[in-house]
Parts: C-alpha cells; structure tokens; sequence
C-alpha cells in the first residue's frame, strides 16, 4: 500500500485552517445516527470521547481500569506547553513548533507538529473553562515556567501534578456526558481484538476483566487511546498494567506501526534496588538545574562503596567525577535527556556506578545547600526530596541522590495521517498510542500537550470527514466477522490456561525486558541487536510452551491477563529489534553505536534516513515489510545538536 | 539485595490475607509466609512475592488493585493492620516500603469495608459509586471549543492553591474505609469546594453540591459526624476544611434553590 500522509496544500501556518474548511461534515440532525468506539480513557481518550459526545455522535468509551480516571496520564508531572506567550518573551506559534521539531531531531512530519502548536493555546483555554486549577500568579493570571529544549517558558502547570489536573478535567467531560447518555462507559474492559467488516474497522472484542466475559461492540468508527508501549521493557516509569495489546492487535489486523524504536530513556529517576523492583519513579528533570552528576573516580573506588566498605562521605573531591561537567563544559548537567541518560551508562558500565546494584550515579545537592541553604532549597524541590525519601529511605539533603535512566516514554506508535487515521479505514490513533508528533525524542511538557490537541480539537474535525461518507445505518455485531474474531480471542484465552508450564508471566516479562534493556536500550549496535532478535525468538517459543497460569477464564484473573499482554509484547520486541537494526543512523532516542561522531554523539544520516518506518504486519513469524514516508523539510533547516 | 543500604538484613514474615473469590461468595483470613523481604521493597512488591510464590505452588495468587505505583492515581485501596494504606501518615500503599515493619512481623491485610465498595475479589472492591457522584454534577458544564481566553478571568492566587489542594483527591476510598459510618463526606466534599471556589464553577454552585450530595446518599454512604478520621487517614491530606465548605455549600443551597425537584 502507498502510504499516504494526505498533507494538505499550501503554506505550513494556513493548512490547518483550509483542511478544516474542505472535510465533509455531518449535519446536526444525522450525528446521532453514528456510533464511535473510543478505546483508552487517559488524557487523548477522554477529551475525544467527551468532545464527540457534545457534538452529538454515540460514543462508547472502554478502559480496563475500574475508574476513567486512573490511567496513566494522571502520573505525569511537569506541565503542558503552549504557545501563549503570556511571558512576553518571544513565544510564538512557529517558535514552539521549531523546539518540537528540533527537539526531535528531524524525524517528525511538519505539518502534524505545526497543528499541534496552533492548537496548544485552545486546550489552556479549554482546561480553565473545566475547572483545571492551573498555578497563578498573585495578579490571579496564569504562570508558567521553563522547561528543556526550549528558551522560552511556555510551560504552564499545576504543581508536580499537572498531567492529574488535566486528567481530572477531562474525566469531568466525559462524566458528563454519561450522565446525559451520550457516552455510554464500559470500564474494567480490555479490549483484545479489532473487528474489521469489508475492509473497514467496525467494532472490537473485549474481556470483562470481572467475570471474564468476551464481547463484541460495533461502531461506524474506532478511536485508539491506550497510550504507549513503554512496558516492554518490564521496568519503566510506565504504570503497571500500560501494555500494548489494543495496539498490537490492530496491527495484526493491517494498521502500520511507524518507527518503534524509538523510546525516550529519562535520566533521572530513582535506580532499581533489587530483583523484585516492579516499577520505576521518574524525579522530574527540574532536580537538573541545580543538582550536580558524579561517580567515584575510580573504578577500586566504585567497588568498596557498593561493598559498603566506605561511604559517599569519605569520597574527597578530587576523587568525585563530574563527568557531565567535563565532557559538556557548556551545558554542563544541563544536557538533553539522551546525552544524559547515555553518559550514565557509560559510566556503570565502567564499573563506577554507585549504590549496591552498581547501576546508578549521584545527583549532588551539598554545592547549593552549601551556598542558598536547605531552606531555600526545599521552596524549589520540597516534595520531590520527599518522594525521595519516602522510596529510598535516604535523606537527600544529607546524601546525594542516586539516580537512573528508565524507559519512560514511546514516540513510536501506529502509523496515522494528518487525519490520525491509521492504515485502516474508520480506525484511528491519539496521544502516544500513534506515532505523530514527536519524531525521534519527544521535549518535556509535550505529551500532554499532544494528548489533548488530538482529542480536544483534532479528531472531532477529522472523523466527521470519514463518517460523512459512510452511510448513517445502524451497525450491530452479526456479521461473521465478529463471531470470527470473538472466538480467535477465546481460543487465546484458553490457550494460555491449557500451558500449565513452570515459568510466570513475571518471568517472562523480565527475561523480555532484559534484552530489551540489554541491546535495544540507551545504545544500541547491529551485533547485539541480532543477538537480541535470536533471544526474543527463542524466548517466545519457550513462553508458548512454559507459561503458568492458573485458575480460570471466567473470573477477575490478573495473571491471565498479564500473560496476554506479555504474548503481544514478546512479538513487538522483535519488531522494536528489527526496526532499530534498519535504522543505520542515530537519531534522538535511537543510539547506533556504529554511528557518531568522533566525540560520541548521536550523528543522523539525513540523506538515508530521513523518513518514518511504517512496518506491515506479514502474519505469524513472518518478517515484517518496511514501507517509508520521506519526510520533507520545508520550514526548518537540518543542523546537527552541539552541546559541548 | 538492598539498593541503599547495603547492611539492611531481609525480613520474614506472616501474612494475614483476605481472600473471597467474588462478591457472592463469603471470605475469609488465610495466613501465608513470605521469606527473604527486602526492607528496600515496597509493599505491593512484597504481595508481588507472595503472589510468585502462590503461582508457583498453582495457587490462586491475591487479586488486587494497583496501577501506577508512584501514589497518584489512586487503585491502590488496602487496609493494612487495621489502617487505610497502612501506618505511614500521607502515603499510598504503594508508596509504603517494608522499612516500616520489622522480621516477624504478622499483618493483616484486608480489603476496604464498606456497603457502597462491594468486593470483587480479595482485595479489590468496586468504587464505581465514585464515579456516579461524579457524574451527578461533579463538572463544570462547558463543551470542547467556544470558551474565554485562559486568562479572561484572574483568579487570585490563594483561591487557585485553595482549590488545587481539594482538586489533588486521588479517589482511592481510603476516607471511606477509614470512617467508621463509611461517609464519603471528603471525597465529595473535595470536589464541591475546588469548584465552588473557582469563578468558572459558579453558574452550578448550587445545582451541584444538591446532586452530589444526593447521589451520594443513595450510594449507600453513611452520614458524617465529624470525627475526622477520613483527613487523618487521606494519603493526600484532603482537609475536613473541605467538609465544612460543603456543609455551608449545602445548606445555602437547600434555603435559596432554584431546584424544584
């Protein structure tokens, strides 16, 4: 299939604009004869469940969690930029979509990202219409504050709790139109197959994760929203149950996945502690601005300190590396999040990482203790020292924080067009389920920023396109495509149950993510890539042959659904493998050892490289097909980041 | 294996766990062992153990909630040695590390209990009335597009932290299961103050608090009667400020409604 990304015409700033003037709409009076499947109910689900409500058409809004509002853009922290230019400080439309598309790294379509920072300011609006109690400033406007990859504050914010605020918010929206019975909410359900009726999408199969009952739903439309695929690697700053099965599936059923291997490691987060760890805690990137990176300068050093044998106390100076500081004497601890987070493994690998395990360094907060005082000090970062204190059970103004890189974000996803329709007529993907806007490595405050523009004010435009050229008849679920798929996800379910082998889910997860981890992580080279893509193989046949699960299909069992979502995970990871070795480049989150500079950093191959990798599902244990979308670069000319 | 602290010797312990296969069917306490805890370890990881160990025993591992482990949204719900997430002040149970317990240690680990929040199974209840409060009247009612520009009106300082402080509600139920009448008077409460509070939620002020209140009641949540346990056991020090706002809330809107219903 020819991709096609259906750009529309004519100058970047005024495409939005006319695309929206030429979709088709549907009148009034005929959207109530459309029924839409919003699957996801995080911060891209539930502002687009709410806002297609509100226009009139039936929604159906599906999360597996007990509640709309536990999904995982709850945990997010930072804040949402938009390009108000409230600071009087230089911002502008084009400013905010320069930093998106530089940040980057050049791998993002122009046209997504420029829609994406005209919309920015609707969606501040939008939330303080909600209710959403932004931070203001004593003349009661709005304030904002400065984030990275950007030299204006455009970053507008609730505490370190923005992504709950504007969840919360969302959640409000879409509470309200179930109480008026234009949304009708299936939680607790996981969807675990796509129904595709001629050629189209028409519905989905779920499993009430309560009594185990598998069911069909039909609609004329069917929205993804379930987010990113992060917990691939088992540890992340991902929440427990994210997955990528709603995903995964689709693709199995024709939608593309575009660029998967691209995954944003954060540098800052709290290291694991031991084989049991289940999650990891991101520490915002702020702690940056003052908190200074080092490890013991030696390797003798490293050891005796892990062994407990001296304490972080008894390292003078001159034996302390602050190895950011030197390598990057002009950005010093203040390098984008990859420069950061690669250069910390660096220097475990060495064998100078600190902490029992060896896999951490040291964020050192004594030099500005020393010369602001621990009052001042605990104003800026008061309650992140707590959340540190409160997992750890170390003192940060007495000891140096030690700090990890965890996978926290995915900029890969489905492919979808500037419409985010996928390769799939009638089914479509927001937020970080799709690939769109953020190229090779997404900036600080700019997921919940795409979240909301796509649900918000994207796809309540672009849908109405597609159902103004499908018929208003009612849909229901007796086509033998339903029966068909409904029993596929029952044979599964039963299959998993009929293993009876001797490993768990858990297991297999974290024997997956340690490879993942291992050669598809931080740095990435052909040789152990290869490696990584015998493991993964040999690794999913043992899972299809050992795994343990016990009780039933027919209650709430968690281990039963773990197990599935490990099966799609197992497949990806390959597809993540394979992706990462046909990118013969560096880019953002993608570091191919073989290429970089001669100083070690990330060297892009533009005239190679410069495109999305589309992959097309081929069936079982096929290889998949890569098709590329060449991007081109009108607005913006290609440099290459210096932070030295 | 030890992240921080090196010496930290592991624990063993003896767990109280209730277990009930569905809401029809009666529960009871069953006693496990966990060998080798980590003080390091947070407690979710330590049922994490307890459930490998189950599994690999082909026993029914715990069913419980839990979602983001860092304490922010709110599916973690247990009642810890007879405590709504356990014995540390301002902390989810995912966010309580097993440094709070000693080797030897027995706990008893139950679900929340309360006639509003049936079980599940095990340790997960049903805290779907939340949402219907919520849907009563818990918004403001604006559609996507067509609104004032973000800053069209001010909202001093202290009111916007007022009311960001009542919108941190993390919905867990832990004022609930701590309340000895099950009230869900700070759940609700938290929501009708941030939006009473802020000009934009004016326009419903009374509408709201009346329906709010009024789904709450036919939940099957108890009444209030200030005794404070809900503010002393929220793992996100939800105020019972918030309860007195809601009293005045209600009362004004009861003596001058618009509501004839």
């Amino acid at each position: 299939m020819l991709l096609d990304s259906k750009i529309p015409e004519g100058p970047l700033a005024e495409k939005w604009d006319k695309h929206k003037f030429n979709v088709k709409l549907v009148n009034p009076a005929n959207k109530r004869k459309y029924d839409v499947i919003v699957v996801g109910t995080g911060l891209a689900g539930s502002s687009a469940a709410a806002s297609l409500a509100e226009l009139g058409y039936n929604v159906k809004a599906f999360t597996y969690h007990d509640s709309p509002r536990r999904a995982h853009s709850i945990a997010a922290q930072g804040g949402i930029n938009a390009a108000k230019n409230y600071q009087n400080d230089g911002d502008s439309v084009f400013r905010l979509f320069y930093d998106t598309i530089k940040g980057g790294d050049y791998r993002a379509r122009e046209a997504n990202v420029y829609r994406l920072a005209q919309v920015s300011v609707n969606i501040i609006d939008q939330c303080v219409a909600q209710g959403v109690p932004f931070a203001r400033e004593y003349g009661g406007l709005l304030a904002n504050r400065s984030f990275g990859g950007a030299q204006v504050s455009r970053t507008f914010y609730a505490r370190g709790q923005t992504g709950q605020q504007l969840l919360l918010g969302a959640y409000s929206a879409l509470s309200r139109q179930v109480a008026y019975g234009k949304v009708k909410l299936y939680t607790r359900s996981e969807m675990l197959d796509l129904v595709m009726v001629d050629g189209v999408a028409r519905g989905i199969v779920t499993r009430n994760v309560l009594t185990g009952e598998i069911e069909n739903h039909a609609a004329h439309a069917v929205v993804l929203a379930t987010g990113g695929y992060g917990n691939v690697f088992y540890l992340s700053t991902n929440a427990k149950l994210c997955n990528v099965t709603a995903a995964w599936r689709a693709h199995k059923k024709g939608a593309y996945f575009a660029n998967p291997c691209f995954t944003q490691i954060h540098p800052t987060c709290i290291p694991v502690s031991g084989d049991y760890q289940s999650k990891l805690t991101l520490m915002s990137e702020s702690l940056r601005n003052d908190g200074r990176v080092w490890v013991p300068k030696t390797v003798e050093m490293a050891q005796r300190l892990r062994k407990g044998e001296i304490r972080v106390q008894d390292i003078q100076e001159d034996d302390r590396d602050y190895f950011l500081e030197r390598k990057y004497p002009a950005f010093g601890n203040l390098v984008p999040r990859d420069v950061a987070s690669r250069n910390a493994k660096m220097m475990c690998d060495e064998g100078r990482g600190v902490g029992s395990t060896g896999l951490a360094v040291y964020l050192d907060f004594a030099e500005i203790i020393q010369r602001t005082g621990a009052e001042a000090v605990s104003q800026k970062y008061g309650n992140l020292f707590a959340m540190y204190e409160k997992i750890t059970g170390e003192d940060p103004y007495k000891l140096p924080m030690r700090i990890y890189p965890a996978v926290h974000y995915t900029m890969g996803g489905l492919w979808v067009d500037y419409n985010l329709q996928t390769t799939i007529p009638g089914l479509y993907a927001t937020g970080e389920c799709n690939f769109s806007d953020h190229g090779a490595n997404r900036l600080g405050a700019s997921a919940l920023m795409q979240g909301l523009a796509d649900g918000y004010f994207v796809i309540p435009y672009t849908i109405g396109d597609y159902l103004a050229q499908t018929a208003p008849k009612p849909v229901d679920t007796q086509h033998p495509a339903f029966a068909e798929a409904k029993a596929g996800v029952q044979a599964r379910t039963e299959q998993l149950l009929a293993i009876k082998g001797t490993r768990t889910p858990d297991q297999f997860h974290k024997a997956l993510g340690h490879i993942m981890w291992e050669y598809c992580g931080m740095a990435r080279n052909a040789e152990g890539l290869r490696h990584a893509k015998t493991e993964i193989q040999r690794l999913r046949k043992e899972f299809w042959s050992d795994v343990r699960v016990v009780g039933t299909g027919e209650e709430l069992n968690q281990t039963l659904e773990k197990a599935g979502r490990v099966a799609d995970f197992l497949e990806l990871g390959e597809l993540m493998v394979d992706d990462a070795l046909a990118r013969n480049e560096s880019c953002g989150g993608h570091f191919r050892e073989e290429y970089q500079t001669p100083e070690g950093e990330a060297l892009r191959d533009d005239e190679n490289f410069a495109y999305v990798a589309a992959w097309e599902y081929q069936g079982d244990n096929q290889p998949e097909k890569l098709n590329k979308e060449e991007l081109t670069f009108e607005n913006v000319k290609l440099t290459q980041r210096s932070y030295k | 294996m030890a992240g921080s602290n090196p010496n930290a010797k592991p624990m063993n312990l003896t767990l109280n766990v209730w277990r009930q296969p569905n809401r029809n069917t009666e529960g009871r306490i069953v006693e496990y062992k966990v060998k080798d805890i980590s003080p390091e370890m947070s407690f979710l990881e330590m049922l994490d153990v307890l459930n490998e160990d189950l599994l690999h025993a082909g026993e029914d591992p715990v069913a419980f909630d839990h979602d983001c482990r860092e304490g922010i949204c709110g599916s973690c719900d247990l009642f810890i040695n007879g405590r709504s997430h356990g014995p540390e002040k301002g902390t989810t149970t995912c966010q309580l590390h097993m440094r709070k317990f000693s080797d030897g240690d027995t706990i008893t680990i139950e679900p929340w209990r309360a006639n509003a929040f049936p079980v599940n199974k095990d340790l997960s209840v049903d805290r779907s009335a939340f949402d219907r409060i919520i849907q009563a009247g818990g918004y403001i009612s604006v559609n996507t597009g067509g609104v004032p520009d973000g800053n069209e009106i001010p909202v001093p300082k202290e009111i916007a932290d007022r009311a960001f402080e009542a919108a941190t509600c993390i919905a867990c139920g832990a004022c609930v299961a701590a309340c000895k009448n099950a009230s869900a008077m700070l759940f609700v409460s938290a929501k009708v103050s941030q939006l009473a509070l802020l000009p934009q939620g004016h326009a419903e002020r009374k509408t709201r608090v009346e329906n709010m209140v009024a789904q709450m009641d036919k939940e099957g949540f108890g009444a209030c009667t200030n005794i404070g346990s809900c503010a002393a056991e929220c793992p996100v020090g939800i105020s019972l400020e918030n309860i007195a706002m809601l009293n005045r809330e209600f009362i004004v809107a009861k003596a001058t409604s618009n509501n004839l219903a």
